[in-house]
């Protein structure tokens, strides 16, 4: 499969001929991961990095304006009373609270943004996801974080898929898109392959694993999968695309595994929060205690750590 | 090794036991790997006992901080039912407690005692759990137009270095009282007497008490205490054992989030080291102010 890009000709590869992916050899790819030891002042470095990664999300239905507020004053304060921790990279809500969060984060480098497309199950016409993204956009979203038709994409309709995620990224430009591909619905990993080629060939700027709002979210092979789409993708165009595993992880270890695995896979230039991200809503708290933890001797409680 | 059951007409290799810590509801082995050989009187190895780490601690306090929501809303009643059954248990299984007692180093006659005494304790803090917050809450008179009343709550996660001697009755009796409050706990066995300590965690484990509640350690107190009193997790220590030194570096440590620090030292056979006052140690009392529309003078209630 290629993508050739000859006279400003792009030829649109063939969907059903993506890879297929061995289960078992990707299951033990990712034991490696886990198996390194990170201590002490690399640990510190990269709990610090994966704060700087971090999406801080909130997306319930019960969201208020004071929420998100709160929410944003976390971003920008993650712990004061640590000297010299980075503020997350963005917040994520819904498109109704872009307003609320871009006003609580003037001045800051911290970035807003918003899923869109009918999230999370993307069950509307195009017309309609293209409405929800423009408002998103017109609130003021420095990101939008879209959903694919998973049902379109079950029934092989890979091209409604493409053409979608073409006909909103034909409305983001300077806007990034992720694009969500909700790997939990997708079942094996030949089809994560298969939905992250044809988002990268539609135009994301970040592939995104999960909403979070279904079991399983975001897994160690389910990102390395995408992660090596990732690679391959920029191996034939020179593109770089983000990826952002999201949902289901909540403490530091796990955290500082996918940062090996995105660095062993893609290098160091995807080490930032340009290119990498976490979705997460309670990951923040847990990463400052292990902080904390380093600094002091001391294990934490949550008594001394906001509320999420 | 420890010497179990000698069948008289069968030569078979004896399965020994791996000793192994109690964290969440699950039996691991210590997350460091590290073992050791406590002896008995006569030199022999009693076993290969995990040698616990400072994870192993974090592990079993966030198994307890986790557990501790769900058994601070149990009703008192089952709490007691639950206590009830951790005796029923333990009653079916005297004999191998005695046996391990008795490889431990103690004697028969002494082992039944230790054994009969612990089931009864058990049974006796089961009596307290829906009793003790009538002894230990008020109505306060106070001379304004308010209905001022103080009731007991339990104070969350309890860490506790349990007796050195005496491993059974002991370790039962330091846990009973905390439980029944309410409370969930790591307790850290005895260490030259582990072996009843960690069968009695099977006990816990086949007795309704809901993982985590109780989370039983066994290794060396010198490299844990520390890590028991400075966890900024841990609400209260309980130390019943003898080191002066060691009580004074808990009652240092412990000062940095201002953790309860209580000294319990006791004959643990003796009756006398039974008693509620046990079970409002582990009990923070909350006062509550709610305005009444007349003061008491008037003839009016709440």
């Amino acid at each position: 499969m290629t993508t050739i890009i000859n006279n400003n000709e792009i030829i649109i590869p063939d969907f059903r001929n993506t890879p297929l992916i061995d289960q078992v050899g990707t299951e033990e790819r990712v034991s490696r991961f886990t198996k390194r030891s990170i201590k002490n002042e690399a640990k510190e470095a990269g709990l610090s990095m994966v704060l700087s990664m971090i999406d801080l999300t909130t997306l319930e239905g019960a969201d208020t304006q004071g929420k998100v507020k709160q929410m944003c004053y976390k971003a920008r304060h993650l712990h004061d009373s640590v000297p010299g921790l980075p503020t997350v990279a963005a917040v994520c809500v819904y498109p109704s609270l872009v307003s609320v969060a871009k006003k609580e984060l003037i001045g800051t480098d911290i970035k807003v943004a918003s899923v869109a497309t009918a999230f999370p199950a993307g069950q509307t016409p195009l017309k309609v996801k293209i409405a929800d993204t423009q408002f998103a956009i017109d609130q003021g979203a420095d990101e939008v974080d879209m959903v694919i038709s998973r049902g379109r994409f079950h029934s092989g309709d890979y091209n409604y898929v493409f053409d979608e995620i073409a006909s909103i990224k034909n409305i983001c430009n300077d806007v990034r898109l992720k694009v969500i591909l909700e790997t939990g619905e997708l079942g094996a990993l030949d089809k994560v392959r298969r939905a992250s080629d044809i988002a990268m060939h539609a135009g994301a700027d970040f592939i995104k694993t999960s909403t979070g709002k279904i079991k399983p979210a975001a897994t160690l092979p389910v990102t390395l999968i995408m992660l090596e789409a990732i690679r391959d993708y920029h191996e034939k165009t020179g593109i770089m695309v983000g990826m952002k595993p999201a949902g289901g992880i909540s403490n530091s270890k796990l955290a500082l595994h996918y940062l090996i695995m995105v660095k062993e896979v893609l290098g160091d230039a995807w080490l930032t929060n340009r290119w990498f991200r976490f979705g997460a809503s309670s990951l923040a708290n847990d990463v400052l205690k292990q902080i904390v933890k380093l600094r002091t001797g001391r294990y934490q409680s949550n008594d001394y750590f906001s509320i999420d | 090794m420890s010497k179990g059951v000698k069948y008289k007409n069968e030569k078979r290799l004896e399965i020994l036991k791996t000793y192994k810590i109690y964290i969440g509801g699950k039996f691991p082995r210590t997350e460091s790997g590290r073992y050791y050989n406590p002896l008995d009187s006569k030199g022999n190895i009693l076993g290969n006992i995990c040698l616990s780490s400072r994870k192993d601690f974090r592990n079993a306090v966030v198994a307890a901080r986790s557990a501790s929501v769900g058994w601070s809303a149990r009703t008192a009643f089952n709490r007691s039912q639950i206590l009830y059954r951790l005796g029923e248990i333990l009653e079916g299984r005297r004999a191998q407690f005695i046996e391990e007692l008795k490889i431990q180093g103690s004697t028969s006659a002494k082992a039944e005692k230790e054994v009969n005494n612990s089931i009864d304790r058990l049974i006796y803090y089961a009596g307290w759990c829906d009793k003790y917050q009538q002894i230990f809450s008020s109505v306060n008179p106070v001379s304004s137009s308010y209905y001022n009343f103080s009731v007991c709550e339990p104070m969350g996660v309890v860490a506790i270095i349990a007796p050195e001697e005496n491993s059974l009755i002991g370790l039962v009796s330091v846990i009973a009282p905390v439980v029944a409050g309410g409370n969930t706990c790591v307790v850290l066995a005895s260490e030259s007497k582990p072996l009843c300590s960690v069968t009695f965690a099977e006990v816990i484990n086949s007795s309704d008490v809901p993982g985590g509640v109780i989370n039983i350690l066994t290794g060396n107190a010198k490299e844990l205490a520390g890590h028991f009193s400075s966890h900024m997790d841990v609400n209260a220590i309980i130390y019943s054992r003898t080191d002066k030194e060691e009580l004074k570096n808990i009652q240092i440590n412990a000062s940095e989030n201002m953790k309860r620090v209580f000294y319990w030292k006791s004959d643990w056979f003796s009756v006398k080291a039974q008693n509620p006052y046990k079970i409002r140690d582990l009990q923070e009392i909350k006062t509550t102010w709610h305005p009444i529309e007349q003061i008491g003078g008037a003839g009016s209630g709440y």
